[in-house]
């Protein structure tokens, strides 16, 4: 019954996201989206994150070549000289439907990620947080200036928007059972034996360098797949997804908790809503009779403040890194 | 190769060697916390932002321009002070990496705050321009600034080698970097050396934001952001625990980037971020237990 909840805890809280978000007016709703496409990317993070102990700043880039693979195969094919006047042939020529795009957005996710962790994954601590920092830059720097694999400097506009509360939270619930199986597979059991005592799992012959490996090759795949989700929402460019992306999904790990779902699950809600209920009161909104008017940037700064405090003084996260669970079992 | 060499002018070699000595003092604010804290201080560009703000509204308000830069001194001084007291000391029983994170976390915050104090479209620092101007040496214009930087670059390289290795703070600091805990049994006071450390990093990083803003007057919040990337990415190269390899990495890569920016046309130049992060991959593989690992702290698993 314990076990079965720390799947079920994080998937009744996205169904309860969604339905909720279907029953509110479409331009409250699309708060609701957002928080659940952030729930993905950050599930994402979680996986290779919270399971292996070393910090990535480079997940965004596997977002950001989830939302080109999307992005550039679902433009009509009619509009894309239009946005993509650089355009390779083969991609001028293909077009993909809206499930297509999201599972290839996996794939080539993944696959990059395999490719970079290939080096990559023998760094730890502090030379692996510069080096996939590193992979961040050069993502960005390629996509923004190499106009053969898609639009540029400009905007991915006219890719289809399918991503509505349904795509979302269906999207949410697979990148959430997808990271449950892993961390209770063989594979997320060795990881977590290498995070917690190096020394011990490689002397009872468990390889860091390929657990690592194996979970860096999943959470890209789910990130390229958050990243198909999230160009289907609205029109994206190369600065969303650099720099601001990374630092608000790392703050919602951290501040829900690195080391289980549920935290990564929570922290994606609880700073959504955060974030939505501040980016409104930068619009000006009433509560109780007086009204709210923020300037703009106040998000950011109570998002920063907030994940620069909880790391002082939470160092585990709202859910202090553990699982949802129905019974108090230890202690 | 030649016709490479060909394409530079003087200004452009000025410019690189200014740029080299500019991100050198940058290296060297962000190794000298390191050494002692073993925190890579991701927000020192918006310790250099903060500064830059300051010159910004001395010079709206028409203040004298040393009165200007005493106030850019003062703020980032101040604010130094603030990060070591309330986040650096805090965490400094946490792992490198969470302390990365922070300063990653402190860095947006401060951003922000300056976004929300002064605008996206930031404010323009006006005191300082006329080193903007071209001096004629030897019948070869050069900006003064280029000029300036140099000769700055050498004074804080050289006050500093005096202060690490001629006074008693400066001695802590060095043993203190080496290790920490035999440093303190034998009587260094850990937060004085820290704060110590903490400070004249700060210094530096307001000599550096009053070079900057002189070479680029228009202050905005991500002022010396991507700089800031670039220096910790030639710290990598160098490498962070040795003051002096950190310092020719950071000058290096501004080197580097000055020439190789100034003469590459735009289709080439544009992927010089590629290259420059590629490379720094390359040195932390080839060095796979890191520039930034103690040895004896490598050594003992």
């Amino acid at each position: 019954m314990t076990r079965a909840s720390v799947l079920a805890g994080p998937c009744v809280v996205i169904v309860a996201t969604a339905l909720l978000g279907s029953v509110v007016s479409s331009a409250t709703g699309v708060y609701f989206i957002t928080a659940l496409v952030s729930v993905s990317i950050v599930v994402a993070l979680y996986v290779f994150i919270g399971n292996s102990g070393v910090v990535s700043f480079g997940h965004i880039s596997f977002v950001a070549l989830g939302v080109w693979t999307a992005g550039v195969l679902t433009v009509p094919r009619s509009e894309k000289a239009a946005i993509m006047p650089g355009l390779a042939g083969f991609l001028q020529r293909t077009t993909v439907g809206n499930v297509p795009s999201l599972f290839l957005a996996a794939l080539v996710g993944g696959i990059a990620a395999v490719v970079v962790g290939l080096p990559l994954m023998r760094l730890s601590g502090l030379a692996a947080g510069i080096a996939t920092f590193a992979v961040l830059e050069i993502t960005n720097n390629l996509l923004r200036y190499y106009d053969k694999i898609g639009p540029g400097l400009n905007n991915f506009s006219s890719v289809p928007e399918t991503t509505g509360i349904w795509q979302a939270g269906v999207g949410a619930l697979a990148a959430i059972v997808a990271a449950y199986l892993y961390a209770r597979s063989r594979f997320g059991r060795l990881l977590r034996a290498t995070r917690e005592d190096p020394a011990s799992a490689a002397a009872a012959g468990v390889s860091m360098y390929r657990q690592r490996l194996v979970a860096f090759g999943l959470s890209g795949a789910i990130a390229g797949f958050a990243g198909g989700l999230y160009v289907h929402l609205l029109p994206l460019n190369s600065e969303d997804v650099f720099l601001d992306l990374t630092f608000i999904t790392l703050a919602m790990l951290v501040i829900g908790g690195t080391t289980s779902l549920w935290g990564a699950v929570v922290g994606a809600l609880a700073v959504s809503a955060l974030d939505s209920f501040l980016a409104e009161a930068e619009n000006g909104i009433k509560i109780l009779g007086g009204t709210i008017d923020l300037p703009s940037g106040t998000r950011v700064i109570a998002e920063g403040a907030l994940m620069a405090l909880v790391l002082i003084f939470r160092p585990g996260g709202l859910t202090n890194g553990r699982e949802f669970v129905l019974r108090w079992r230890r202690k | 190769m030649i016709a490479f060499f060909l394409t530079v002018d003087w200004q452009t070699l000025a410019d690189a060697l200014a740029l080299g000595g500019i991100y050198a003092l940058m290296a060297i604010g962000i190794g000298l916390v390191f050494g002692v804290l073993r925190l890579v201080n991701f927000a020192y560009g918006q310790l250099v932002m903060a500064g830059a703000f300051a010159l910004a509204l001395g010079s709206q308000w028409n203040w004298p321009t040393w009165l200007s830069i005493v106030l850019c001194f003062a703020v980032v001084l101040a604010l130094s002070f603030l990060l070591d007291r309330f986040v650096f000391r805090p965490l400094r029983t946490q792992s490198p990496a969470v302390m990365l994170v922070a300063t990653f976390a402190v860095a947006f915050l401060l951003q922000n705050i300056a976004q929300v104090w002064f605008g996206s479209l930031g404010k323009i620092a006006t005191s300082l321009a006329p080193l903007n101007q071209p001096w004629a040496i030897f019948g070869v214009d050069i900006r003064k600034i280029s000029i300036v930087a140099i000769a700055v670059t050498i004074v804080c390289l050289a006050l500093l080698q005096l202060l690490l290795t001629r006074t008693s703070v400066g001695l802590h600091m060095r043993a203190a970097s080496q290790d920490f805990e035999t440093a303190r049994l034998l009587g260094v006071k850990a937060n004085r050396v820290i704060a110590f450390a903490v400070l004249i990093s700060g210094a530096l990083a307001a000599v550096v934001a009053v070079m900057l803003t002189t070479q680029n007057p228009l202050v905005t919040p991500d002022f010396a952001l991507q700089d800031t990337i670039v220096v910790l990415a030639g710290v990598v190269l160098g490498g962070l625990n040795r003051p002096i390899p950190a310092t020719l990495g950071g000058f290096s890569i501004g080197f580097a980037i000055g020439l190789l920016g100034g003469a590459l046309p735009t289709n080439q130049s544009q992927y010089l971020p590629s290259f420059i992060f590629a490379a720094v991959i390359l040195v932390l593989l080839v060095r796979p237990d890191g520039l930034f690992v103690r040895r004896s702290a490598a050594a003992r698993l």
